[in-house]
Order: structure tokens, then sequence, then C-alpha cells
């Protein structure tokens, strides 16, 4: 479904990716974990096709599509969703409304039927309700005076009703209690699916309790330095990242 | 609010990039030669049929006009104005009244197409005999229409039913006529004749525009509405307009603005007269999409307008909205004197700048009255090569013990060739005044625009949702079918202001 190969990328001049070679089959979960400053947000921001992140060099394949030249929003239309660390605030813009709105600019680009407000708000509420989150969050504007565990449950209720086929989710469970992080596994395991991959990035074995992923990979200063099963996350969070990477080195 | 996609619609439905009202209607004109001089004055005076009041009451507005000067303080810049270039008086040919729409000009009846007026609206519009009759217009909608063909009012509709329960509304040459102590009590009375020079210029020559009356205790049972169009090639538009609302009546009244393309500068200097007594309360709404001129600021047209109304009564209330995205220089300062105990004033603007428009536009609270209170609410967004400017003076008499005032002043910019400018102008005379202000400047930043485009919305539709999003505390201050107006013209007027 997604294949890297070689992916360099720089901010304001400074190499962070240093050649990343990735591939994560359909109907997988691969997780990303490292170091802080390892890359693993720029890696992010780079599928998504940031545009002050600057690819230097490789590729990035998408169901066969060249996704380096494609624009964000042609990306999203063809199914990759980003789950932010920091959501972004937008200042009297209705979620809903964002919502409806992006929902509808994916639809059209697949050639399906926009969804009236009325259709919308039947199938949020639904989604709300599997969620367990409260229905003002519908109500309120897009991420302004949410605290960082509503943001992050905002970002997995944006995910779950975009129904991408790629997600990627960089720290969403950072900073959650337990509760908050079955919300977020229960989202993206809700997407699970042969049709739907996407690469976690975590800090903490505890949402990969409850999102088993196919494989882990370990990112540190811009390269992937190790790669396995579920069980090296588990060895990560008992040794941390210090052996591994005198290992590496 | 729904609305906000429908910006987004409109948008995508939109797909020349050009001035999207820019047509002109091509009938029979009455035009009067250039050049301004006390004859011109006689003969709008004699055109109009009005009272000798009138006439000396224009005569005494151009004598104090011709001692004045064009001012020249507001952040603004312009080729001088040649105001014996300017045609003064023009009227569609008056001709009787039409049997049915077959009868109209096919060219007017296109224009109100274009303007989006219903069916029977516009055979009212149009004069033609009869439509205007109750019962013909049932169910049509809840808005009267006052429709300013450039000069001359062409028709008024919903009279009938408004007049049921006494409300006057009609056009001002008219009501000079049929109203003449109403009128000659007022006019005046809140902008005088030498005001300013815009407003002397006006009082001299004005020849069309609005008058309505709200009689004691009355409701207005439905939103009052003009249309302005201005047409004829250089004719200035001179519009009077004087609303009176008698103790504990209300009226909402709506002002909505397209023009046609063109290419040479055309002057508007309107005056608008508020007047509330005791508990009554005013509501204008203005959208405003004249032609701003093309990329480069040419053929735009001129907004020199004065606006004000007066709190008269204890509890009165007059609320000034406007969406402000035309026109190629904006001047304007809708204001509010609070005489009347306890009276309140608000302002609530959005004001749209690109390319190459110049606005400098704000507002004037006086307080007089005790515990007089006034809401400020100013949106400014800038994009392209464009200035804009919030100009505001909260004054505060000795006599406005209590007086309150909050004022917020915001700036969003586009791109990186535009200004935004906020003067306020802060005068207390009374100690127990409370007057709060804040003011913000933002851009819409690059990670707003990334986190819209990485859910699927393009950079246009992200930067409209953001837009709306900043404009919505005044947006929602609009009747409804006016912010979905306004919300287009927003997405309209910043098109091609990204990427």
């Amino acid at each position: 479904m997604l294949d890297i190969h070689g992916l360099t990328a720089s901010i304001g001049g400074k190499a962070i990716l240093k050649g990343i070679d990735l591939s994560v089959p359909a109907g997988e979960i691969h997780a990303i974990m490292g170091p802080n400053g390892s890359g693993k947000s720029t890696l992010g921001y780079v599928l998504a096709g940031r545009e002050d992140h600057s690819v230097t060099g490789g590729t990035v394949t998408f169901e066969g599509r060249d996704m380096l030249s494609m624009e964000p929003e042609a990306r999203a239309a063809a199914g990759l969703f980003l789950a932010f660390q920091a959501p972004i605030e937008l200042p009297g813009v209705n979620n809903a409304n964002f919502i409806r709105t992006a929902l509808n600019a994916v639809r059209r680009a697949h050639g399906e039927s926009e969804l009236d407000a009325v259709q919308f708000l039947k199938l949020a509420r639904a989604e709300l309700k599997r969620l367990a989150m409260p229905d003002d969050m519908l109500k309120r504007n897009v991420n302004v005076g949410f605290s960082g565990g509503e943001k992050k449950r905002n970002e997995v209720l944006q995910m779950t009703l975009l129904r991408p086929r790629f997600a990627v989710l960089d720290e969403t469970d950072s900073g959650l209690d337990i509760d908050a992080l079955k919300i977020v596994a229960d989202g993206v395991n809700a997407l699970r699916g042969p049709e739907f991959s996407a690469l976690v990035i975590t800090h903490h074995q505890r949402l990969l309790d409850h999102l088993v992923p196919n494989r882990v990979h370990v990112l540190a200063g811009g390269r992937i330095v190790r790669s396995g099963g579920p069980e090296l996350a588990k060895e990560l969070e008992k040794s941390g990242y210090g052996a591994m990477l005198a290992e590496a080195a | 609010m729904p609305a906000d996609s429908e910006t987004l619609d409109t948008v995508r439905s939109v797909t020349q990039s050009g001035y999207k009202w820019g047509f002109e209607t091509d009938i029979e004109m009455d035009v009067a030669p250039k050049g301004l001089s006390a004859d011109t004055i006689r003969l709008i005076s004699e055109r109009k049929q009005e009272p000798s009041w009138m006439l000396e009451w224009r005569l005494k507005a151009y004598q104090a006009w011709l001692a004045m000067e064009e001012p020249h303080w507001a952040r603004v810049e312009h080729a001088r104005i040649d105001y014996q270039d300017i045609h003064y008086y023009a009227a569609p040919k008056k001709k009787p009244g039409p049997k049915s729409l077959d009868e109209v000009d096919p060219e007017l009846l296109r224009t109100y197409e274009k303007l989006g007026i219903p069916l029977k609206e516009r055979a009212i519009l149009a004069g033609v005999e009869g439509a205007d009759q109750d019962g013909y217009v049932e169910g049509s909608g809840q808005i009267a229409v006052d429709a300013v063909f450039d000069s001359v009012s062409v028709a008024t509709t919903f009279r009938a039913t408004l007049s049921k329960v006494g409300v006057i509304f009609c056009p001002i040459s008219e009501a000079i006529r049929e109203y003449p102590d109403l009128v000659r009590q007022y006019i005046g009375s809140v902008v005088p004749v030498a005001d300013n020079f815009f407003a002397a210029l006006n009082s001299a020559v004005f020849t069309d525009g609005s008058f309505v009356f709200i009689p004691k205790g009355v409701r207005c049972p439905m939103e009052l509405s003009t249309y302005f169009r201005m047409n004829a090639r250089n004719t200035g538009q001179f519009e009077r307009t004087l609303i009176i609302a008698e103790a504990g009546a209300h009226v909402s009244y709506l002002e909505g603005c397209t023009a046609p393309q063109r290419d040479e500068n055309q002057l508007h200097a309107a005056v608008v007269e508020l007047v509330a007594m005791d508990d009554a309360t005013i509501k204008y709404s203005t959208v405003q999409n004249w032609y701003p001129g093309d990329a480069e600021g040419r053929g735009g047209i001129y907004n020199f307008v004065t606006k004000r109304g007066a709190c008269l009564g204890a509890r009165s209330k007059i609320s000034w909205t406007q969406v402000e995205t035309g026109s190629a220089i904006t001047w304007k300062y809708p204001s509010c004197v609070l005489l009347g105990e306890d009276s309140v004033g608000e302002f609530y603007s959005v004001a749209v700048t690109n390319n190459r428009q110049q606005a400098d536009t704000g507002t004037k609270m006086i307080h007089i009255g005790k515990g007089s209170r006034s809401t400020i609410i100013a949106k400014g967004i800038s994009a392209g090569r464009s200035n804009n400017t919030y100009r505001g003076l909260v004054k505060v008499l000795p006599s406005a013990a209590g007086a309150r005032n909050f004022t917020q002043c915001d700036s969003l910019l586009i791109g990186q060739e535009c200004g935004a400018h906020t003067v306020p102008y802060i005068e207390s005379r009374n100690r127990s005044a409370k007057i709060e202000h804040e003011a913000t400047t933002s851009k819409i930043a690059e990670d707003q625009l990334f986190y819209c485009r990485q859910r699927g919305l393009s950079e246009e539709d992200a930067v409209n949702l953001i837009v709306n999003g900043f404009c919505k505390d005044v947006l929602k201050e609009l009747p409804m079918e006016f912010a979905v107006e306004a919300q287009k013209l927003l997405a309209v007027s910043l098109e091609g202001s990204v990427g």
C-alpha cells in the first residue's frame, strides 16, 4: 500500500530524514518508535505534504501513485490522514462544519454525492456515541479551548468520519489517560481491515497493548535502525533506546 | 453555521475570477448636463417636484459646500475628483406603467434576474400596474424592496402590507411631497448640511433614497431592503436615507449594493440618518459590493459615505452591521450619538480589501446620556496590495455617567504586501465611564492552511473557512439571508488572494 524508498528530507536546510526505507502492506499496522528528535513527526509531515519540509531525495508510492508529486489535499483525497501531534485551532470555525466540509471535499474527489447537514449530523452523532465522546464536540470551534486530550480525541473523530485508507497517528496517545488511550485504539481498530493501514508514532508500549502492530520500527537519527515484531516494543519498554542505539552503532 | 459550506459551494461555482456582478443595463436615461451649480440643484429640485423649503435647504447646503475643502485625513489616496465632470441627475425615462412583465424593458428585467430578485417582486419593481396590490405578492417573501435604480426609485413593494400597520416605506423624493412635515423635522437633524464636505455635497444634490417611518409601538412586520445600483456612466450617486423609529418601534433595514463594471472612477456620497425615540430599535445592515476596480485599482468606485444614528430616547438602540467588500476606496464611519439615558449603540463590521483597494472605515460612539453603552466589533481583512484602516472614536461627555464601551478590533492579513492599521481615538470626560479596547493582528498561519488541506480542502476553500470563522462574530449579526450573501461575497472578494 505505502512504499517509502531512500526518503531524505530537510527543514530549513537541516537534514532530518537521512534515507528511510519502509513498506506498509495493505491491512497492516506499523508502529514507529524512537527518541525525541529522531525525525518521527517529520516523516508524518513529509508524507502529508507539508510545504516547509523539503524532500531532497527518494520516493513515496501510495497504491502505485507517486505521492510526492501530489498536493496535500490530493493526498487526503487519495485516502491519507495525518492525526497531528499538536492539532491546530481554527477560531470561529464550527467543528461539525469543518469535518463535513472536509468529508464532502473527499467525497467529491471520489465522485460521490455530498452529505447535507442532516445526513452528516446523523453519521457524526453515531460515531461520537461509538467513541464515547460528548455531542458538544461538534458544536465547538475546531480545537479552540479544547484540552490536550480533547484535541487528540477530535483527531480520532475526524479520522473515523473521513475513513482514510492510510492513517499516520503522530503521538496521538501522548498525554492521554488510560480511558482516552482506549478511545484512540478503538478508533484505529474500528477502521482496521484488509483495505486499511496505519503508521502509529508513539513513545509508549501501552498504546500497542490495545493496538497490536504487525511491525515495529525504531527511528533514530533520521534512519530506521531496527525493525521487528510487536515484541520489539516490549523490549524497548524494558531496556530503553540507549542499549539499542549503541548496538546499532 | 451551515452557511460556511455554502461559501465553499459558491467558490466552486464561480468559474471566472472577474467581478461577478459586473453588468450594465442599457435603458433610456434622462440625464442632466455635467457639472454642479445652483442651476443644477434647481433642476433636480424641479424634476423631483419638491416644495420650496427643500430647494432652499439644498441651496444652503451648496453654499456651505462651496466654502469647504475635500477632506484628506483618511489613509486613502486618489486622483483629484473633478466635481464639474459629474452628472448629478440621471433617471430612467418615465413612461406609463406597463400592463404586464411582457411590456417591461427586457434589459431591466435581466438586471433584476442577475440580482436574484424573485419574479413577482420584479413585476412590482418594474412598475407593472396592479402588481403592488396586496395579495399579488402574497407568499413571495418577507422582504420589502425599495429599488433605487440609479437615482430614481423605480417602484416600492409591499407598501400596502406595511401601511396597514402604519409603516411608511417609500422613496425619499415621494416622502418630501407626501409627508413634508416629517421630512422637514428630521432631515439634517442627525447629519447637518454642513457636517462634512461629502455630506454637504449630498445635501445639495441628493436625487433619491429611502424614507422609513415606524409609528409608536409598531414592530415592522418584515425586513426592509433596498438594492442600490449604479448604472449610468459617470453619474455620481447621492442617496439620502432617513429612518425614524418612534417610541417602542422596531425596524430592521437591509441595504445591499452591486454595481456594473466600468472604467472610470465613480463617486458615491450617500447620507444615512437614523432617529430612535424611547425604547425604539433600529438595526441597519449593509452588504456593500461595489466594483473595486481591476487588479490595479482602475475604475473602482469611491464610496464616501456619512451614516449616523441618533439615539434620542431612553433605552433606544441603534445597531450598524456592515460587510464591506467592494469599492476602490471606502470612507465610511457609521456612528451613534447616544443621547438617551441607557441608550445602546452597536457597530459590527467586516471590511475586506484585496488587490489595490483602500478602506478607511470605523465608527464614532458619542456618549451623552447617562448609562449609555456601546459595542464595537471590527474585523479587517487585507489581501493583495490593499490597505485597510480601522478608525474609531469613543467619546464620553461629562453627562454620560456610567457609560460603557467595549471595542474589539481584529485584523487578518493574507500575503506579504497588504497593510492593516488601527487608529482608535478615546476621549473620556466622565470618571465613571468604562472603556475597553482590544486589538489583534494575525496572519492566516501556514499550519492552519496545512491542517485544512490535509483534511482534503483546497487552499482557497481553507482560506474561506478561516476568514468566515474570523468574521463570525459580525456575520451572526446579519439577518440569515444576508449572512449567506455576505459569505458568498467574502469568498468572491478573496479569490486568487493565496497561492
